[in-house]
């Protein structure tokens, strides 16, 4: 809490501070939480707390600015000619990126705001409880969030280009949606958590909805939003009851609340809300049972968005669940630690079970692949954190969810890439029978799905994919979750089948049957691309840049001989590539950061080893 | 040699073919492009394996004799600090011999194919992929981390997947996705075992935790649970009854190349783990543990015999007429899949590795000795084995004994490709166990460490496995035998008909056959070498002869690379059988460091 002027007194009526006034006043009621304390509050603040409280606009600038972004852009859509529309996507872009630039001075040390002042506090244990904490684990979120939503507007440009969604609409409904996962990890009280959450739903519901006229969108926009709205509403009922027993909702004010009832009459109702308010978050992260919504909404969204909800939501949803169980209910430890060990045993488990399932011809196999395998992988999200419930360092526990969601952010989303990428080709939603033979077509593409793939399976090369599964098992091990660990390891078996037989697809011969004759040829993947004109042209090789190192088969400018025609053939495909550019450059920056992990875990493994909370 | 020197060596031996796998992806630099794609690719790969094998040939030429006990070699980096992981690399006794087992055989693989590239997808995918797999079992033999060894015995599982699924035979894909499943199952189980002895103990180095010698640390409970976890993934790999059954199928589908690795050096990854990991590191667990392993070694080393038995004996139903011990051969359950050559020596390899294991199991230094020695030598002669079976497909385009030799009477190869032929009965009564050749020490020792098991052991119960091992060998040699009875031996050719064209019993024509039928289709491949599967399959049963039979067609004998690629195997098989001090004053040292306190 390092912040020049985080903590100054406030006005009570500033709008920015409401969550905060809200439980400032609770401090004396605290004691006699008899649920009419909350209007006492309000009717006593006036007078005492004459509060001015400033804003470290610094430690708040990401999601500030992500909000900020989205209005610039539906402004700026209604101004702009319909042929300037891409421009947008330039915006949103460059604005993402900006609001990632600005984690950076935030990385030196702690900082904290809307904070009650310290003078104020004295029920609860409230005194400098702060609202919004920039603290490393918050920083982590928030730059996966921003890099997901950064990579999901690369993805976005070429799809928006070739469909009829409207722009300003698109890019403001995300970028919404990514402001409230950006303020989420950093919501320190229980409001404040559940307006993130809402605030990072609700835009998804439309997005989910957005291809007009298209029933699919329409019905799975429609059961996002109920089993959605139906599950925040149960988050709310519990986080009234945490309130009512406790009498606080900042997190920690709430862990001190719960010890405190622990044992009296309030217990139950206590014990109750904590239960109801996990509900909420276990859904965001499309938990067993919560998971229903899943396969049929990632089908009927656009595919950058199916890939934003199986990141970025996941992301505001597991870090949600972590803050509430780690930093609110630590008390409530041997409740919640069964609780979601459970959960995830059951979550990956049904999610790998269903993935296996699907046939690689079935109608969008490729996307309902990946989005029961994303329900799987949040099975093994969940799993430290159910360790935290066991272990003597919970926060270190948690550590593991963050690396592990980190890596599985970047290879998720390359794997979204490469999908949007065949996809357009030909079918809206592709099958994982239209991969065949991507590697004669795309060699580049096709080794970067390969290695996306073999990291969501854990297998070398994908190194960081093996270490992240590392961590989650030495945080079961560690937690003495051993059941689980097994549970988890028979899982990541079941998970290989499907996530390596769809590798295979990728080699085999563009035609040949599935026990195909073998071609003599000297060099099926130069017999197979067309374009040989080897000499790839400057403006190919500028074009591409990511590309020419994305993968082993690099892409030199060479003479036109036989052997460089497979190197040649993936600038010529990336410059034919229906994406273009951004589409590129987002499977190419996937790929290179899944490499540099490879090469050097640490880069996300550290935070599995330092206490983040 | 001085320390740097050395530690350079072992950099170069382990990640040389990593760079080289790379390499192998990047288009060829001008100058080295050679006549073609294929070939300039091939051509690298028989160079970058040529130099990891020169590397750890002077590595161990610099490896100091007097001390093989000595980690030597040794690079110790922080890699990822979060999980307290470690490049930590370093050779002894016991993993040296592996390691350039494993660089030969690489090797000799790399040189096969640059003559006789395997069918399939381009050959640049072939080389990195044999490079990749390379450098995972070179790291898994180096490493002396426990993660490290965890992260090398995975990497080979891709490559070796992708090497029988896109360059196997029939039922490639079931196969190579058995082999990669189970394999995963055993591994994932063994990183649950390595995570509970690094947590509790709070090191992943193998080297710190053998000095400890875990049972300080470890309580019992944990050492147990870590054993048999690590065991079963261990076992797996190596493999034991009943875990072996993706094996077989693996090996019949696999290349030729694909089959020599695996049986030479990826089953050695898991005896090596066994020792390296679960003796020193958990003592008490391995103890408590060890007579089941025996157990199932045992049965694996009846079940691999017998099994190899049914596949030898010509007929499939009972007949009447055959002599009575046939009749009741003949009831034996035969494997699925047909007489496969290849099959039969992938189940002798399930009855070589319980050799192996019984030899682990008597955690005698004898036994672990033994152990060692027999995983060197299996390597050598299955290597061979598999190298000849390759070459026996090649040039009658089937491995199929009931098509080799229909009548049950030889398929005459002394006759037709006399070389060839004795090459195989060479190979197989090494791999019988032959005295003077390497198959014997290891299987002797083992046995000897049966006979007299470390104290806590029940003696009498391992004296039982001694017994039944003993008929194994008696088994083995049995069927071996037949083997060779029925590929290279055959009676006479009968009085053929005058105008008995080459190639019309049922192993001629597939050359024939496969020299019209895929003219076109595969202009590359020498005739001899039966382009297409699919093609020699079918005409082999076309040509069945219906009347008498004609003189077997003579076949191409070994040629030159073939000699080259299979001499340094028989060689070193005379050597290591001649002279087994080489190897056991390598490991017998270093095997008394892991068993402390055990004299014999």
């Amino acid at each position: 809490m390092k912040g020049e002027p985080m903590t100054l007194p406030a006005p009570a009526g500033e709008p920015l501070s409401a969550p905060t006034d809200l439980a400032s006043t609770d401090l004396a009621p605290a004691v006699r939480p008899d649920g009419g304390h909350l209007a006492d509050g309000f009717l006593a603040d006036g007078p005492t707390a004459s509060l001015v409280q400033s804003v470290d606009w610094l430690a708040i600038a990401p999601p500030t600015l992500t909000a900020v972004l989205a209005l610039v852009l539906l402004v700026a859509d209604l101004f702009l000619p319909a042929r300037r529309k891409p421009l947008l996507g330039g915006i949103a872009v460059a604005g993402l990126l900006l609001a990632g630039l600005t984690l950076l001075p935030l990385h030196e040390g702690d900082r904290a705001t809307f904070c009650l002042a310290s003078g104020t506090g004295t029920g609860g244990g409230v005194a400098g409880s702060c609202s919004y904490v920039a603290d490393p684990f918050t920083l982590v979120i928030q730059l996966l969030v921003l890099g997901g939503a950064l990579l999901t507007a690369l993805l976005s440009v070429p799809v928006l280009r070739r469909t009829a969604l409207p722009e300003g609409e698109y890019w403001f409904l995300l970028l919404a949606s990514a402001a409230g996962a950006t303020l989420l990890p950093a919501s320190r009280d229980l409001i404040t958590l559940v307006i993130a959450l809402e605030v990072a739903s609700l835009p998804a519901f439309a997005l989910v909805g957005l291809r007009r006229g298209d029933r699919l969108s329409a019905e799975s926009a429609w059961k996002f939003f109920l089993s959605s709205v139906t599950a925040t509403a149960v988050t709310l009922l519990g986080v009234s009851f945490v309130y009512g027993a406790t009498g606080a909702v900042h997190l920690e004010a709430v862990a001190e609340g719960l010890k405190r009832v622990d044992g009296g009459p309030l217990h139950s109702l206590a014990t109750l809300g904590v239960g109801l308010t996990l509900v909420g978050f276990a859904f965001k992260t499309a938990a067993v049972p919560f998971h229903f919504w899943v396969p049929d909404t990632y089908v009927g969204a656009p595919l950058p968005v199916a890939g934003y909800l199986s990141v970025v939501s996941k992301a505001v949803g597991f870090s949600g669940l972590a803050l509430v169980t780690v930093v609110a209910f630590p008390s409530a430890a041997d409740l919640w630690g069964p609780a979601v060990a459970v959960l995830a045993a059951l979550t990956m488990t049904v999610g790998n079970v269903a993935a296996l399932r699907q046939r690689p011809d079935g109608p969008h196999s490729a996307v309902r692949l990946l989005a029961w395998s994303s329900v799987g992988q949040a099975g093994y999200l969940l799993v430290p954190i159910a360790a935290a419930g066991y272990a003597a360092d919970p926060s270190r526990a948690v550590g593991a969810t963050v690396a592990y969601a980190l890596m599985y952010a970047v290879v998720n989303l390359g794997v979204f890439g490469v999908v949007t990428l065949v996809a357009g080709g030909g079918s809206p939603s592709p099958r994982i029978a239209d991969h065949r033979g991507l590697y004669a077509r795309h060699p580049l593409a096709a080794l970067a799905l390969a290695f996306f793939l073999l990291c969501l399976a854990g297998l070398p090369p994908g190194v960081i994919g093996l270490f992240a599964k590392v961590t989650v098992f030495a945080a079961a091990v560690d937690g003495g979750l051993g059941w689980l660990a097994v549970v988890m390891a028979l899982n990541v078996v079941i998970a290989l089948s499907y996530y390596l037989s769809w590798t295979a697809v990728l080699f085999r011969g563009p035609t040949e049957p599935a026990t195909p004759a073998p071609s003599a040829g000297p060099s099926s993947a130069a017999s197979a691309t067309p374009s040989p004109s080897g000499a790839a042209e400057p403006a190919g090789a500028a074009g591409a840049p990511g590309s020419s190192g994305s993968a082993p088969a690099g892409s030199d400018t060479r003479t036109p001989v036989p052997s460089s025609a497979a190197a040649s053939g993936p600038l010529a495909a990336a410059r034919s590539l229906p994406g273009g550019l951004p589409l590129t450059v987002a499977v190419a920056l996937a790929a290179l950061t899944a490499l540099a992990l490879s090469a050097a875990p640490q880069l996300v493994l550290r935070f599995a080893s330092q206490g983040l909370l | 040699m001085n320390d740097t020197v050395m530690q350079s060596l072992l950099v170069v031996v382990v990640a040389g073919p990593l760079v080289g796998a790379v390499a192998a992806l990047l288009p060829a630099p001008p100058g080295l492009r050679g006549s073609s794609p294929d070939q300039a690719v091939l051509r690298h790969g028989v160079t970058v394996t040529g130099v990891v094998l020169a590397a750890a040939l002077v590595l161990a030429a610099g490896f100091d004799r007097d001390e093989p006990q000595r980690m030597q070699a040794t690079t110790d980096l922080s890699w990822i600090p979060a999980l307290d992981i470690r490049l930590h690399l370093g050779v002894d006794g016991i993993s040296l011999p592996l390691l350039v087992l494993t660089a030969l055989l690489t090797f000799l693989c790399a040189l096969y194919s640059y003559r006789y590239p395997p069918q399939g997808p381009p050959a640049r995918a072939l080389v990195a992929l044999l490079l990749l797999l390379e450098s995972g079992t070179l790291v898994t033999f180096a490493a002396l981390d426990l993660m490290l060894f965890f992260l090398a015995f995975e990497t080979v599982l891709v490559p070796m997947y992708f090497l029988i699924a896109r360059w196997g035979g029939a039922q490639r894909e079931r196969a190579a996705g058995k082999f990669i499943l189970y394999t995963l199952l055993g591994s994932v189980l063994m990183l649950l075992g390595l995570l509970v002895i690094g947590l509790r103990a709070g090191t992943f180095d193998i080297v710190a935790l053998t000095s400890d010698g875990g049972a300080g640390d470890l309580a019992r409970g944990t050492q147990i649970l870590a054993v048999l976890a690590i065991g079963v993934g261990l076992a797996v790999k190596t493999p034991m009854w009943p875990l072996h059954s993706w094996l077989p199928d693996a090996h019949t589908a696999a290349p030729t190349v694909g089959s020599v690795l695996l049986a030479g050096v990826l089953l050695k990854m898991g005896s090596y783990g066994l020792v390296r990991i679960a003796l020193p590191i958990a003592p008490e667990g391995a103890e408590v543990l060890a007579p089941w392993l025996a157990a199932f070694a045992v049965v694996g080393i009846l079940y691999g015999s017998l099994a190899c038995l049914a596949l030898v004996l010509p007929g499939r139903a009972p007949d009447p007429g055959a002599p009575p011990e046939r009749r009741l051969f003949s009831l034996l359950p035969r494997p699925s899949g047909g007489a496969d050559l290849k099959r039969l020596v992938a189940y002798s390899s399930v009855g070589h590795m319980g050799f192996v294991l019984l030899g682990i199991a008597t955690l005698t230094r004898t036994g672990v000795n033994g152990a060692l020695f027999a995983n060197v030598a299996h390597g050598l002669i299955t290597g061979l084995l598999f190298f000849l079976v390759g070459a026996v497909k090649e040039r009658t385009g089937t491995t199929d004994l009931e098509q080799l030799d229909p009548r049950g009477q030889g398929a005459a190869l002394y006759g037709r490709t006399p070389r060839l032929g004795g090459l195989l009965a060479f190979a197989a009564v090494a791999s019988l166990g032959l005295p003077g050749l390497a198959g014997f020490w290891g299987e002797m020792l083992a046995m000897l460490g049966a006979y007299h098991p470390a104290d806590g052991l029940d003696r009498p119960a391992y004296l039982v496995f001694l017994a039944l091992a003993g008929l194994g060998t008696l088994l083995t040699a049995g069927y071996l035998l037949l083997m060779v009875r029925r590929v290279c031996m055959g009676g006479p050719p009968e009085p053929a008909p005058d105008t008995g064209p080459p190639g019309s019993t049922s192993t001629g024509p597939a050359p024939a056959a496969t020299r019209t039928g895929t003219a076109g289709a595969a202009p590359d491949r020498p005739a001899g070498s039966a382009g297409s599967r699919a093609e020699a399959d079918a005409a082999a049963p076309s040509g069945h002869p219906t009347g008498a039979a004609p003189a077997p067609a003579a076949l191409p004998d070994v040629r030159g690379y073939e000699f080259a690629t299979w001499t340094p195997l028989v060689a070193l098989t005379l050597l290591a059988g001649l002279w087994p001090a080489v190897l056991l004053h390598l490991t017998d040292p270093a095997v008394a460091v892991l068993l402390p306190g055990i004299s014999r």
